[in-house]
């Protein structure tokens, strides 16, 4: 029946997120009224005995170090998968070698091709 | 709903011609490390897609539907004039942009491998028979054209068009998603022929979610064909990407949406054809009116050619709203016309382009008929085409749609389309005005090569040979789709 449905499978979730919402209201609001006030300029610093701040702390980063993170992730793959295969290359015999050799060619097709993109150049 | 899910190695025969293009796709970007000479890579690309095309016409018949991977995927005549159109999308854009991306200083090989990529994906869309694999395909044509928007790196407009895409694209796919997930929530399948036995079983009216999924998905393949009110991103990208590429997002991605929209409607929602056409009516008629109206104020002639492409997908809807087998025919029809008349405007707007001037305003034609007669002359035949003038395959097109419009029943559709492609004729007319009737007010040089002329013939033959003869184009379309 349409209109009648009851999701009481649902209802242990519903009570942990209110319990959670009501542990974590309840440990702010405990603070606020517990806590003594003070402030004065020297404590809303950010760092409150450090440095003071100086400038943003968000900076433009160049796009160079995303290209070699995402080339470290593309290579450090590899490694992950060579390595039980290694560990592993008794039992795999001549079928493993062979898979195992046409995966590491597509891969330096990869390597060749972001080489002569000049993706490896700082500059 | 459980069904035998065998996916043997024997499935991968249907995908031959997609994973032909992936092949090419991948040898481009290669080749593009040893080979300096574009030309050639742009070479390769054609002969590939050429093999492509082969395979979709010979390996197993052109008209014999044939499913894979348990239903997934499946080949018929439908999918493979869709094809069809994206294989002459591909050759007739790499043609037309092999100079002019130079001249954009934007030519790098992964143009063209992103150009096959992107085909890829509508190919996929036009053959998936279930919701999942028709994601997996919009996605693929998604993202690859959202880099092709932005391909002329340098200039912010491009990146804007890139970025506007891109979001609104990621929009519609969370739509689509939505909307695949209430479909699938109600009828426990994404098979599109699983959905349609389970939403005959299911009574509509107590089950109004199945709107909802409904309306998600046609949502979010409005987005994709930029019909009003979810066309806001394509003048703005139209303009910005390269033209070369506006002319293929134009005519790939809008046929590749009215595939999957096919589909979707006549098979898994065949039974809730009402609803359907009732969501698509007041659609249609926005969009009609949108396309038509705000072109006129336009001056930049791509961002008019943007408008002008809303319009045509709204007459395009038509005969989708018909809801008869004849209806799809006639959109089908039309949108093979469509390609042919807009990639031919576009690459006259291309020719325009030269180093130092972008040539994209309504004032760079005036009197170009005296100093090139020739290329006004082909731009007077698509001008005319568009507008629907009775020599040329637009008329053709439009003649059909709104035939099938008034056969299925909807007459005041019909009324309002021809008085919107009446007040549509205005602009495209004002093109050949400011060509023929104004004297030039500046020289203009235009930028020829041997791939533009031959894309110039054939778009310009083709018009013009569906034109008279509209039968020819017509019967391989009937036979496509009713197999």
């Amino acid at each position: 029946m349409p209109g009648t449905y009851i999701p009481s499978d649902y209802l242990p979730v519903a009570i942990i997120i209110i319990f959670a919402a009501l542990v974590g209201l309840g440990a702010v609001v405990a603070g606020i009224l517990v806590r003594p006030r003070r402030p004065y300029a020297q404590k809303l610093y950010a760092y409150e005995s450090g440095n003071p701040p100086v400038g943003e702390p968000r900076q433009k980063f160049s796009v160079k170090f995303y290209i070699i993170a995402m080339l470290f992730v593309v290579f450090d793959v590899e490694a992950v998968f060579l390595y039980p295969w290694a560990v592993a290359y008794d039992k795999l015999g001549i079928f493993g070698f062979v898979e195992m050799m046409l995966f590491i060619f597509i891969l330096l097709i990869g390597y060749v091709y972001v080489w002569k993109k000049g993706a490896f150049e700082w500059e | 709903m459980e069904m035998e899910a065998t996916i043997s190695l024997l499935d991968m025969r249907l995908l031959v011609p997609e994973l032909t293009l992936i092949c090419v796709g991948l040898i481009l970007m290669l080749l593009d490390l040893v080979v300096r000479k574009k030309e050639l890579i742009a070479a390769v690309g054609i002969a590939g897609t050429l093999v492509a095309m082969y395979g979709t016409y010979k390996l197993y018949g052109f008209y014999n539907p044939q499913a894979a991977f348990a239903g997934m995927f499946v080949v018929d005549g439908y999918s493979n004039f869709f094809k069809l159109i994206f294989y002459l999308n591909i050759i007739l854009t790499i043609c037309i942009s092999l100079k002019y991306m130079a001249i954009e200083k934007a030519s790098f090989g992964e143009y063209y491998a992103l150009l096959m990529f992107s085909s890829t994906g509508m190919m996929i869309m036009a053959s998936a028979a279930d919701l999942i694999i028709l994601y997996l395909g919009l996605e693929l044509m998604a993202l690859s054209t959202y880099i092709l928007a932005g391909f002329m790196r340098n200039q912010p407009r491009s990146n804007e068009a890139a970025l506007k895409y891109f979001f609104l694209g990621a929009f519609s796919s969370a739509f689509l998603l939505y909307g695949i997930s209430l479909t699938y929530g109600l009828t426990g399948t994404t098979n599109l022929k699983g959905i349609a036995e389970a939403l005959s079983t299911l009574s509509i009216m107590d089950n109004p979610i199945t709107y909802l999924g409904l309306i998600f998905i046609i949502v979010a393949f409005g987005f994709k064909i930029a019909l009003v009110p979810f066309h806001m991103w394509a003048p703005d990208v139209y303009e910005g990407s390269p033209t070369s590429i506006t002319a293929f997002m134009s005519v790939g991605p809008k046929a590749a949406g009215f595939a999957v929209l096919g589909r979707v409607l006549f098979d898994a929602f065949a039974g809730m054809q009402v609803q359907w056409a009732a969501i698509l009516v007041p659609i249609a008629v926005l969009t009609m009116a949108t396309g038509s109206i705000i072109a006129l104020a336009q001056t930049n002639i791509k961002r008019m050619l943007a408008y002008s492409s809303i319009a045509h997908a709204g007459y395009m809807l038509l005969g989708i709203i018909a809801g008869t087998h004849d209806g799809l025919t006639s959109t089908v029809n039309y949108l093979m016309i469509y390609l042919f008349m807009n990639i031919g405007a576009f690459a006259i707007v291309i020719m325009l382009r030269r180093e130092g001037v972008q040539g994209e305003n309504l004032d760079d034609y005036m009197g170009l008929s005296k100093s090139h007669p020739l290329a006004s002359a082909l731009m007077l035949i698509f001008m005319f085409s568009l507008a629907g003038i009775p020599p040329t395959a637009g008329f053709v097109g439009k003649f059909y749609v709104f035939m099938e419009a008034i056969n299925a029943g909807y007459v005041y559709m019909a009324l309002i389309a021809v008085v919107f492609s009446a007040i549509s004729a205005f602009f495209y007319l004002r093109v050949v005005m400011y060509m023929y009737m104004k004297d030039p007010v500046k020289e203009v040089e235009l930028t020829t090569s041997p791939s533009m002329s031959i894309a110039l013939a054939v778009t310009a033959m083709m018009v013009l040979i569906f034109g008279i003869f509209p039968s020819i184009l017509l019967n391989l379309v009937r036979l496509s789709i009713l197999g």
